[in-house]
């Protein structure tokens, strides 16, 4: 009983890493119909960059993430406006391979400038500090960090998006593109602005990612995998969806793996492929167009 | 004294030819309807001049200078204001926010706040918080407008606003004209309902398939020679 | 309106075949009579070698046919590589079926597979369908680590016995004179041939048919197409499913040369989906000349350049960015432009011409 108990409360938790890579993506379709290919490739370059400020500058990760996100806002706006920008248009085709194109560069840059190596962003007496919830199961303090995180970035970005004149820019250039112009909205700077956005939501992501498990070059594809399922399995358009997502993917990995370690990802990959049969909208789908699915 | 002016305008989609060469003005404090056909370019005409499509750089002129090469973005900065065919509102945003976006590219300050538009269209106050796909035509048309007046423009570019309309809505809008006009908003009315321009205009162009076919006063102009400048002999 | 004299009549006719395409009919029946003989002429490393750009090619235009006709986009390919690669295994290790016999069975149940997985990612449209397909992909690869009798987690080597049981290695080994394991490479040489050649004509098949028409039209416009009659969702299945079953075979051929298989491997995104996607980007999308160029250009490019490793990647990486960003159209696509060209006479071509009434 405690075994199951165990299962779903570190489903739970697990899922608050994925609404965190989550985040991000949803935000970057939301704002500008751009799937990014190199999300999960990001998500990993992030966790380069605060491992390498918390080395060179003998910070913990915390911190040196802290410095890391004005870091990283730079790096998405410059990305969107020197390259992505360019790929925006009617065809599909431009932003898929281009990003696709990004995700082996940035995948075969950190090979050669960090190596192979298997990293992870040590925290100290953090990493492995625990308490108890009762009925016998314990739960790590860095993954309910996780959680909480990933709770406060969408409470962020619902406010940001709801209650900011910027955030009713981003919905209204979501909604109808040409209009937004004839509102004084200079479109190619806000999805500047809103890559650079989602590029420190990724960051958050990415120092979770670090202290939770090792991290190397080569995982950025299966991060956004599952960013994607999150996004999919709670449905477009809502950040708090977003949340659900990730947390049914995680419950999925973490009671497939109740049955046999080895069928972890594989359940989520199949709850995923269950929920896009029965419910294609996703499970709490709040999207008025219906592009995706 | 001339505010905006078209002058050999034309416009493509693609490799079609919309516009061929239109010289038009409109006058400080005017307001001016276009007239026409359905695909005559009356609506190509307002987005060439609100910056939604390519023109030639020098094609339209505002105040004398040329800001045919500026983004649209820049030319609401500018002044000029398009209130879209078939209102085009925000699906996310409420009233409200559909009104305040409106405001977002501002170039200075002026008359038109929220509070100046509840009181001009005063239905919409009740529904400040509403989606606005639940609203009727005439309270959309009226956000539309309101929306558009936001950013305190000195030209407003009206794209049908009585297309779909009942004409007891339509005369509610209309009526709100007056109030625009008081504020020193030169109006630019592109319209089908040709009597409701008319009554509204001090001057009407009239276009057919791409090139200007009339223009005039409209007490100076018969019933004929505009039959024949909307349909082509 | 009128004047006098009535004008000779005006008569129209389709025109597919140019002189190009006929230049090219000859020049290719040269080509693949040469390459049909060279085991007879050429070094064993060269036989090796070339098998790789002829299934590489196939894999091309396959994805060029989903991608750049019928505007399915995707990134997921190497689950019927994979797929096809395991079901060889599985059907001569376990199934004691004959190697050669495998492998067009192994492209029948990759498409009949391919309908179920049609079933479940076609209710993705656009990127979306791209990465549902890729995540398709990765529960193939997991499901196979799965089965023990194939090696699991780690992959498994093909027996002797089955590497040996391939049909003609002993006529080879006689006419040839060369020993079993060269013997080997020479029938999978021809059988990558005969896959390319036979994949060339199946796209040129498909593309000059009715269905090839519904697909320019879907490539172009596809709602304009749905309006005209088009059955979008049964054309895109069509395709995505023969596409699955050639690369199914496509798939066990490369298995049975390498000998060896596993999930990482015969799944891999970087192997069956980045370079056939760079193939097709750097030759050019939507035309059957493109994926050639560029196969002959990636070939090269392993050639010379892969012992760079990480830097290769990046480069072709960068190469694939710039190509879609400023020529888009690819390599092909330039020169074609330039010279009015078309090798493959898939395109109709409206010819009118004036007859006088009397002849």
């Amino acid at each position: 009983m405690t075994d199951w108990l165990n299962a779903l409360t570190q489903g739970v938790l697990l899922g608050g890493l994925y609404a965190l890579f989550a985040s991000g993506l949803s935000l970057i379709f939301g704002v500008m119909r751009l799937v990014n290919l190199a999300h999960g490739d990001l998500i990993v370059l992030a966790a380069f960059v605060i491992l390498f400020i918390a080395g060179k500058l003998g910070l913990d990760p915390f911190v040196a993430a802290l410095c890391a996100l004005p870091l990283l806002f730079i790096v998405g706006f410059a990305l969107q406006h020197i390259l992505l920008n360019r790929t925006l248009g009617r065809d599909l085709l431009p932003p898929l391979l281009v990003t696709f194109g990004l995700s082996i560069i940035i995948q075969n840059g950190l090979l050669e400038i960090f190596s192979a190596d298997s990293q992870r962003l040590r925290s100290g007496a953090i990493e492995t500090a625990s308490f108890a919830l009762g009925g016998g199961v314990a739960v790590g303090v860095v993954p309910v960090l996780t959680l909480l995180s990933a709770i406060a970035v969408i409470v962020l970005l619902n406010f940001f998006f709801y209650h900011t004149a910027l955030g009713r820019a981003f919905r209204a250039t979501s909604d109808d593109l040409e209009i937004a112009q004839l509102m004084g909205i200079d479109v190619n700077r806000i999805f500047s602005l809103a890559m650079g956005l989602a590029l420190v939501v990724i960051g958050i992501a990415a120092l979770y990612l670090g202290l939770r498990a090792n991290f190397d070059p080569s995982i950025g594809p299966a991060r956004l995998l599952y960013a994607f399922e999150a996004v999919i399995i709670g449905g477009l358009g809502s950040f708090w969806g977003t949340l659900a997502g990730g947390i049914v993917l995680g419950l999925a990995q973490t009671v497939g793996a109740q049955f046999d370690p080895e069928w972890q990802i594989l359940s989520g990959h199949l709850a995923f492929l269950v929920v896009l049969v029965l419910k294609p909208r996703g499970l709490f789908p709040r999207a008025l167009d219906g592009s995706g699915a | 004294m001339t505010l905006l002016q078209t002058r050999r305008l034309t416009a493509f989609y693609g490799d079609f030819q919309a516009l061929f060469g239109i010289d038009a003005t409109l006058g400080a404090g005017e307001t001016i309807a276009i007239i026409g056909a359905n695909g005559a370019g009356k609506s190509t005409f307002l987005k060439a001049i609100a910056g939604l499509i390519r023109r030639p750089a020098d094609g339209v002129l505002l105040d004398g200078k040329p800001i045919g090469s500026l983004s649209a973005f820049d030319i609401v900065k500018l002044g000029i204001a398009l209130v879209p065919e078939g209102r085009r509102l925000f699906p996310s945003l409420t009233v409200e926010e559909n009104l305040m976006i409106g405001g977002y590219g501002r170039r200075m300050a002026g008359p038109w706040s929220l509070d100046r538009v509840y009181s001009l269209f005063p239905v919409l106050r009740d529904r400040r918080n509403s989606s606005t796909p639940i609203l009727s035509g005439g309270q959309q048309q009226m956000v539309a407008i309101g929306r558009a007046l936001m950013s305190n423009p000195r030209v407003l570019l009206c794209d049908e606003i009585s297309l779909g309309l009942a004409p007891i809505i339509i005369a509610d809008i209309y009526g709100a004209l007056p109030q625009i006009k008081a504020e020193g908003t030169s109006v630019v009315l592109v319209e089908q309902d040709i009597v409701q321009a008319m009554k509204a205009a001090d001057r009407v162009y009239c276009f057919q398939e791409g090139r200007l076919s009339l223009s005039g006063r409209p007490r100076e102009l018969t019933r004929d020679q505009i039959h024949r400048a909307y349909f082509g002999s | 309106m009128d004047d006098g004299e009535p004008k000779p009549a005006l008569t129209f006719r389709i025109e597919t075949a140019g002189r190009a395409s006929r230049a090219t009919l000859v020049a290719a029946f040269g080509a693949l009579l040469a390459l049909a003989l060279l085991p007879a002429v050429a070094g064993r490393n060269i036989i090796q070698d070339l098998i790789f750009p002829f299934y590489m090619l196939a894999l091309a235009q396959c994805w060029n046919l989903l991608a750049g006709y019928a505007g399915l986009i995707s990134v997921g390919q190497q689950a019927f590589v994979g797929f096809g690669g395991y079901l060889l295994f599985a059907l001569t290790l376990l199934g004691g079926i004959n190697p050669l016999l495998a492998i067009p069975l192994a492209g029948l149940l990759s498409a009949l597979f391919a309908l179920p997985t049609a079933f479940i990612v076609f209710r993705l449209r656009g990127a979306y369908f791209a990465i549902g397909t890729w995540v398709v992909a990765e529960v193939y690869r997991l499901a196979f680590a799965q089965f023990k009798s194939l090696g699991g987690g780690t992959g498994t080597s093909l027996a002797p016995s089955v590497t040996s049981a391939v049909p003609g290695i002993e006529w080879v080994k006689a006419v040839l004179e060369v020993r079993t394991p060269a013997a080997r490479d020479i029938i999978s040489y021809w059988v990558a041939l005969a896959l390319m050649v036979g994949t060339l004509i199946f796209v040129y098949l498909m593309l000059r048919s009715r269905r090839g028409l519904a697909l320019g039209a879907i490539r172009d416009h596809e709602t304009a197409a749905a309006g005209l009659g088009v059955d979008i969702y049964r054309t895109k299945l069509a395709v995505y499913v023969a596409t699955a079953g050639v690369t199914g075979m496509v798939g066990a051929l490369i298995y049975l040369q390498k000998a060896r298989i596993s999930p990482d491997a015969a799944f891999s995104v970087l192997d069956w989906t980045a370079y056939v996607i760079f193939i097709v980007v750097i030759g050019g999308i939507g035309t059957m000349e493109g994926p050639i160029v560029g196969t002959v250009i990636f070939y090269l490019m392993q050639q010379y350049l892969a012992d760079f490793g990480a830097w290769y990647l990046i480069l072709l990486g960068t190469l694939g960015i710039l190509v879609m960003l400023f020529a888009p159209r690819g390599l092909w696509g330039l020169i074609a432009e330039r010279h009015d060209l078309t090798l493959f006479p898939i395109r109709r071509r409206l010819v009118a011409c004036r007859r006088d009434r009397n002849s």
